[in-house]
């Protein structure tokens, strides 16, 4: 029989409660997922009331209010907070999604929890280890294959080609769609994965690259494309708005015409 | 003191940084085959580069004739006579090389109905020395940072760049004025290493979070600098701190110059198009010094949009929404989240905000770090160090960057400094042995701040700084404001010694890192408003309001500024600017009014 129990280590204990700073305004609840590395309990969940009266709009100007108020030691990543850089993706009120550009309001309930990206090992609290989504994004061979010897200039990209690469190139590798897949949580190790494969049809269809069959032939595998079993919580949490799985179709479609 | 125990690491070249000039310089060491490392605190395409939008400069002539003497021109005026002109020729003349190159490795540019580089107007770019905007701003829609460095990474992976992801840097190893590596904090398990090189490139960005608000990104705190300052090496032309026209009010977010490049414009409380009585010529195209000082005026004169009538309005209603949706799509989403506002109806609310720092580490153009030697050479090179974008001072931006040179400075720059490493440095040489006692202050830095149990958290005292540098180094100086500056950044650098700093461990130690960012900004910080009290014109970014008038028999010099790391004393002496060209193929653009 198999065991489907969970490590014992991997259950999140209850843990401590800050309570509002005297003189709050209007406060909400956030309940956030902490593990400490070097020490040896299991994960917990800490609680804090936070005076959102004195917050920016944004889950990240509450959790930088808290570690800037109430408790230095809690560790996630940020950088532009303006939604362009993908670091402070984490997973709020149930979705994954960008800290930066998610306001608190807009999570329902007086509660919001806050977790790091499913799936992946945790590093630290918030902090999640994300070298197999890199490494798969890597196997795709982002950047331009040619063989015909490069222009004196650029070049030439009709608006119309050019217009192909949109939905596609802005993709900030945040890993919110990736980390959202039911397919790649259990076959993480093979299936590239939505981001990766977004990506994988961003080369295949730029008008310059000159490797589509190489490329073709490289996703032509039970696992790395053919795992994507259009579950859609891609194009769901996406915070830029773009549609993997409808990328990933379109790669499927490529292998089917070349074939017939 | 705990013990530590280094990892060593031996390299030729060592880049600290992984935005647009670090993946570049980092491309081209290995390229030239020297064995090259590139260390940084957050993921590569996560550098703040990332949030760069609306293109960069080159002189490719895609919309209408252009020649990389009319760019140079622009360049010098924009920088009020402050950029070294052999430095600028260098760019604007690499420029166009660097732009295809980008091209040639997948960068999306936008197109014209040719198939070439869209290319769109920006603020100081004119034709033909200053008669008519022009259009020389290469773009990738409103995301061309974000094109450029995932696109640089992808290359990068290409060419096997070896990477060491999410290091913080802590500081120089200096040998008696020579660089001989860098150390460096891993963050996901607490080790230290010891990164030895012949020559280390500092490729570490601005350090707008000195401010309050600014454009910038929380992880801009100018690392870079802040190593050079306390190995003893001086910054330059600190006090010229850019503040956008365009920060979303309030949030601060960016809304890129390219809006109004595209035909977007400035109105305040009356309707007034006021550009048009500042800059006649090019109106909303103006160079930001010079728009962020006209907005100001016109607030303080009382004519400022809102409620409390302390912001402007930018206007993008009147352009059709395709226009929008094709080339502004990044900026339209920004100014909906974080300024609700659909910007097909309404004109978006905005702010002068901190954006971008002329001053950095000094260097020539083949981006080697210079100081002034004791011979009184000004020219004299750091060896074992070079620095590139905007941590670097070449100076190709003086005390004013036009809009879309940075982009074009980061990629030149990184280049130059991969070909000067690949001419002066043997792949594999010898390097002599690193002591213990050259990197004992490193660690007895990190410990301290590692245990600080003092009175004042983190981030009260970065609080304290941020609005003291917000409310005295401003659009506007004064005297006095200058002289309350100098006096709260000293009181701000006294109070390192009372940090309190709660988390102990070594993991993704968040409350260290920011703790070390911030004395790395405190130094920074102390030097701009020092050079800013101690410059008696107005130049550029520096408007000071007791000195109205530029001064070019005084101050047409580059400040140097060394900051004692100990005492917090601030020592200032000058370099003169590079009033010479590179070659003989153009001549020296002598300084005149500045006017457009």
């Amino acid at each position: 029989m198999v065991e489907l129990a969970l490590p014992k280590n991997s259950r999140i204990q209850k843990g401590r409660h800050w309570p509002a700073p005297a003189g709050s305004g209007k406060t909400k609840t956030f309940k956030v997922y902490r593990y400490d590395p070097e020490g040896t309990q299991n994960p917990r969940w800490d609680t804090y009331e936070v005076d959102v009266a004195a917050c920016g709009p944004m889950v990240l100007d509450v959790l930088i209010h808290i570690k800037n108020t109430m408790d230095p030691t809690l560790a996630f990543r940020r950088s532009c907070r303006e939604g362009v850089c993908g670091s402070c993706a984490m997973n709020i009120g149930g979705r994954n999604t960008l800290a930066c550009t998610h306001g608190w309001e807009e999570v329902p309930g007086r509660e919001c929890a806050i977790s790091p990206l499913p799936h992946m090992p945790v590093v630290k609290d918030l902090v999640p280890d994300l070298t197999l989504f890199y490494a798969q994004y890597a196997s795709v061979e982002p950047w331009l294959h040619t063989e015909t010897p490069e222009p004196q200039k650029e070049w030439i990209q009709s608006p119309q080609d050019r217009e192909k690469l949109d939905g596609l190139y802005e993709c900030i590798l945040c890993a919110c769609c990736t980390t959202s897949c039911p397919s790649y949580w259990w076959n993480g190790e093979k299936y590239l994965g939505p981001a990766a494969l977004l990506h994988a049809y961003r080369w295949l269809i730029d008008s310059r690259d000159e490797a589509t069959g190489e490329r073709l032939d490289d996703l032509e595998d039970p696992f790395k494309l053919y795992r994507c079993h259009t579950i859609m919580n891609c194009a769901q949490v996406c915070p830029k708005g773009l549609n993997p799985a409808k990328a990933i179709a379109e790669v499927k479609k490529m292998l089917v015409d070349r074939v017939v | 003191m705990a013990t530590y125990e280094f990892i060593e690491h031996r390299y030729d070249v060592v880049v600290v940084g992984a935005g647009g000039s670090g993946l570049r310089a980092a491309l081209g060491c290995a390229q030239a085959g020297l064995k090259t490392a590139c260390i940084t605190k957050v993921f590569p395409t996560r550098s703040h580069t990332v949030a760069a939008q609306g293109g960069i400069s080159a002189s490719l002539g895609n919309m209408g004739e252009d020649d990389w003497r009319w760019h140079m021109y622009d360049t010098v005026k924009g920088s009020d006579w402050l950029g070294d002109q052999d430095a600028i020729e260098y760019m604007v003349r690499n420029a166009p090389a660097a732009v295809y190159e980008l091209e040639h490795w997948g960068v999306p540019f936008s197109r014209t109905p040719e198939g070439k580089i869209y290319q769109r107007a920006f603020g100081g770019m004119t034709r033909n020395y200053g008669e008519a905007p022009i259009q020389r701003t290469c773009a990738a829609a409103d995301r061309t940072g974000h094109a450029m460095l995932h696109t640089m990474y992808g290359q990068a992976l290409a060419k096997e760049t070896e990477f060491f992801i999410e290091y913080f840097a802590l500081d120089l190893i200096m040998d008696e004025g020579v660089c001989r590596g860098v150390t460096a904090w891993k963050l996901d398990d607490g080790s230290l290493h010891r990164f030895q090189a012949q020559t280390v490139i500092l490729a570490t960005g601005g350090y707008g979070r000195a401010y309050l608000s600014a454009t910038s990104a929380h992880t801009c705190t100018g690392d870079g600098g802040g190593m050079a300052l306390r190995a003893g090496l001086p910054l330059q032309d600190m006090e010229f701190v850019q503040f956008h026209p365009t920060g979303i009010y309030g949030a601060g977010c960016l809304i890129t110059e390219g809006a109004r490049g595209e035909g977007g414009y400035l109105t305040n409380s009356e309707g007034e198009r006021f550009m048009e009585r500042y800059a006649p010529t090019v109106k909303d195209l103006a160079p930001r010094d010079m728009v962020s000082r006209a907005m100001t005026i016109e607030i303080r004169e009382g004519r400022g949009v809102g409620p409390k009538k302390d912001h402007i309005f930018l206007h993008l209603d009147h352009l059709d929404p395709k226009i929008l949706a094709e080339r502004l799509p990044g900026i339209s989403e920004s100014a909906r989240i974080f300024a609700g506002v659909d910007v097909n109806k309404e004109p978006i609310p905005i702010l002068p905000t901190v954006h971008y720092n002329m001053g950095g580490i000094p260097t020539n153009f083949y981006s080697e770090v210079v100081t002034k030697g004791a011979d009184g050479n000004p020219d004299q090179v750091v060896p074992g160090l070079m620095a590139v974008g905007e941590a670097a001072c070449v100076s190709v931006h003086g005390s004013n960057r036009l809009g879309s040179n940075s982009l074009i400075d980061l990629v030149v720059f990184g280049r130059s400094a991969a070909l000067r490493a690949a001419e002066v440095l043997k792949a594999g040489a010898t390097q002599p042995e690193i002591k213990p006692a050259m990197t004992d202050g490193h660690l007895a830095r990190f410990d301290r701040f590692r245990n600080a149990s003092g009175g004042t958290p983190t981030a009260s005292l970065r609080l304290e700084m941020q609005q003291a540098m917000q409310e005295e180094a401003a659009v506007f100086r004064t005297t006095e404001s200058l002289a309350s500056g100098v006096k709260r950044l000293d009181a701000v650098q006294a109070k390192r010694g009372d940090l309190a700093v709660s988390d102990r461990g070594l993991i993704w130690n968040t409350d260290l890192m920011e703790t070390l960012e911030l004395d790395n900004l405190i130094g920074q910080a102390t030097v701009t408003v020092v050079g800013a009290a101690n410059r008696t014109e107005s130049r550029g970014a520096h408007a000071h309001e007791n000195f109205p008038d530029r001064d070019d028999k005084t101050w047409m010099k580059h400040t140097l500024a060394w900051f004692d790391d100990a005492t917090g004393k601030v020592k200032i002496d000058y370099r003169p600017v590079h009033d010479y060209t590179m070659t003989n193929d153009i001549a020296p653009i002598p300084p005149k009014a500045r006017v457009y």
